[in-house]
């Protein structure tokens, strides 16, 4: 009867899991995705701990407390640090899989032997592995957005790295695949602990290469792994609601990596094994002196005053200078003076799918007037001024043009082709991805030096009091 | 009840609903609004913390202590990122709004 009804409970938590995701398709109807996945989540909860077998509970109310109590102040954290929360709870994720998954096989090995099938073994070794890599990969992820000291952020490369890696990979799975078919057996008792640390060590020697232009892409990837270790733990368990759950997750990550790849023109292989740092590092090395043009602010407000579409490209840098305040007071300047003011969003802008909308939402910009890139390009050839903030290679021509470059092939924003543009910059340095880009140097180009936030409060200041005078 | 009785595992039909839900997942997933793309991954993050379901069977069953112990460190793992996920994913939804829904709102 209670198994039933758990059975029961499990499958309208799937349901409600389905309609959460489905309601994400509009911000009009987002809200009840939260509502749905919450109540969804209740209800798998209590319709566990309900059953009989439950009769531990004080352990269950500890964990419980305790995860509110780290949860609540990561859910706080600044919209620039949720790329890096995000890796975070990758990493929990794959920690609570692998942790799991370890849990079973030894109280098997221990109290039931005969429920070590073969099969359910497979699940297994796929659950700590995919679950322990997930977890060292993520906490890595994060510390590199983090920025923190002691974590390199450049990729770390070395020759025969692959190989490596691959081999860790192979050994791994060659020790894994032994206590699958002899579970029992002494030796694989301590096999396990061996796989484990082997899945902890590739996790983190996979994500050491890759640099932060990919991080988009590889916390997409980290996504699926997670969702897939939970599918994993669904097989051990014979839990079909893990599956579906881990099944939705799962599919989730692998589209927003494909989006992400198709949006720098990368293949999965090529970010995971490619070491995008060597490639640069070669077609960089151009040590041609060209000039650039300067404009004051004042001259650029006259000229963004006249204009009747301008169309505004941030990138990450925007966020950095934390400008995205004073670029609302400039869109509204604008937009007071009747000039048609549009977003043009890069899917790679920011630091993980989607970051640039959200950074852009918290300054109060309506996301009616963020467009995606597919849809601005067309318009681009009417747009009077094009306002690039902070954003580098997601507007760099090479990347149509120069076949040696390495970003060639990766869509951009077509800003090249706007009557006039203005490029914020910090320093005449290079960008994230260390390449140099022809769009600073265009005919009608004029470069924009400084601070992000104090050129962009500077230039509300000059479009609103001009407003007044004349 | 016996404490281990052996459940035949259905494997055929386990697969079957992991094929089926991850093709529901590609067609729901590939609708959801490009501006939603971040919310979603921690929406996303907190369902797939379904691994909580697993976590307290290790956790609350009559098992040895140090197993039990690997499950309570799993349910918090689990926990947080539920936590965490609804209400950062809810908090970010929040700030998505119209022009007019601005122009309506008090503030």
């Amino acid at each position: 009867m209670i198994h039933t009804l758990v059975q029961l409970a499990y499958i309208v938590a799937t349901a409600l899991f389905i309609f959460s995701l489905h309601w994400m398709s509009d911000p009009k109807t987002a809200r009840n995705a939260v509502r749905a996945g919450v109540a969804g989540m209740a209800l798998a909860v209590l319709a566990t701990w309900a059953q009989p077998q439950i009769i531990h509970h004080a352990w269950i109310v500890i964990a419980i407390v305790l995860g509110f109590v780290v949860g609540v102040p990561l859910s706080r954290v600044s919209l620039t640090a949720v790329p890096q929360r995000t890796a975070l709870s990758h990493a929990f994720g794959g920690a609570a899989a692998g942790l799991v998954g370890t849990a079973k096989y030894y109280l098997w090995l221990s109290e039931g032997p005969e429920n070590l099938t073969t099969f359910r073994m497979i699940a297994i070794m796929l659950e700590i592995v995919l679950g322990y890599l997930t977890f060292t990969g993520s906490l890595l992820a994060a510390g590199k957005l983090q920025e923190l000291k002691w974590i390199p952020q450049r990729p770390v490369t070395y020759p025969g790295q692959n190989f490596v890696n691959l081999g860790l990979l192979a050994l791994a799975v060659v020790l894994g695949g032994y206590v699958v078919v002899n579970p029992t057996a002494p030796i694989s008792a301590a096999l396990f602990p061996v796989v484990s640390v082997l899945s902890l060590a590739f996790g983190v020697l996979l994500i050491l290469p890759i640099g932060g232009a990919d991080m988009p892409t590889v916390i997409s990837i980290l996504n699926s792994y997670a969702g897939l270790s939970a599918v994993a733990m669904g097989f051990v368990l014979d839990n079909k609601l893990l599956i579906t759950a881990g099944a939705l997750d799962g599919s989730s990550g692998l589209i927003l990596s494909i989006i992400m790849c198709r949006a720098m023109n990368r293949s999965f292989s090529n970010v995971l094994f490619g070491a995008f740092g060597q490639v640069q590092a070669g077609s960089a090395a151009t040590g041609e002196e060209k000039s650039y043009k300067a404009e004051t602010v004042e001259g650029a407000a006259q000229i963004l005053e006249q204009a009747s579409l301008v169309v505004i490209i941030p990138g990450y840098g925007m966020a950095v200078a934390q400008a995205q305040h004073k670029v609302r007071e400039v869109y509204d300047a604008l937009r007071q003076k009747g000039i048609t003011v549009k977003f043009a969003i890069h899917p790679v802008a920011g630091r993980m799918p989607g970051h640039m909308n959200v950074l852009l939402a918290e300054a109060e910009i309506p996301y009616t007037d963020l467009v995606e890139m597919d849809e601005i390009n067309p318009e681009m050839p009417q747009c009077d001024v094009a306002l690039v903030i902070g954003a580098n290679d997601v507007v760099n021509p090479a990347a149509a043009t120069d076949k040696a470059s390495p970003i060639y092939g990766m869509p951009i924003i077509q800003a090249d082709k706007a009557r006039t543009i203005f490029a914020i910059k910090r320093s005449k340095s290079p960008g994230f991805a260390g390449i140099d880009n022809e769009l600073y140097f265009g005919d009608r180009t004029w470069m924009l030096f400084g601070d992000a936030k104090a050129v962009v409060g500077e230039l509300a200041k000059q479009l609103t009091g001009g407003s007044g005078m004349h | 009840m016996g404490t281990h009785e052996v459940p035949a595992l259905d494997l055929p039909s386990m697969l079957f609903v992991f094929m089926l839900s991850t093709f529901i997942g590609v067609g729901v997933i590939r609708r959801v609004s490009r501006l939603l793309h971040t919310p979603l991954m921690s929406l996303t993050n907190a369902i797939s913390a379904i691994a909580v379901v697993g976590a307290i069977l290790v956790t609350g069953s009559d098992y040895p202590t140090h197993i039990r112990l690997l499950g309570a460190v799993a349910l918090f793992a689990s926990m947080t990122n539920i936590v965490s996920g609804f209400l950062i994913t809810n908090r970010m939804l929040k700030m998505f709004k119209t022009r007019d829904a601005e122009k309506a709102a008090p503030k």
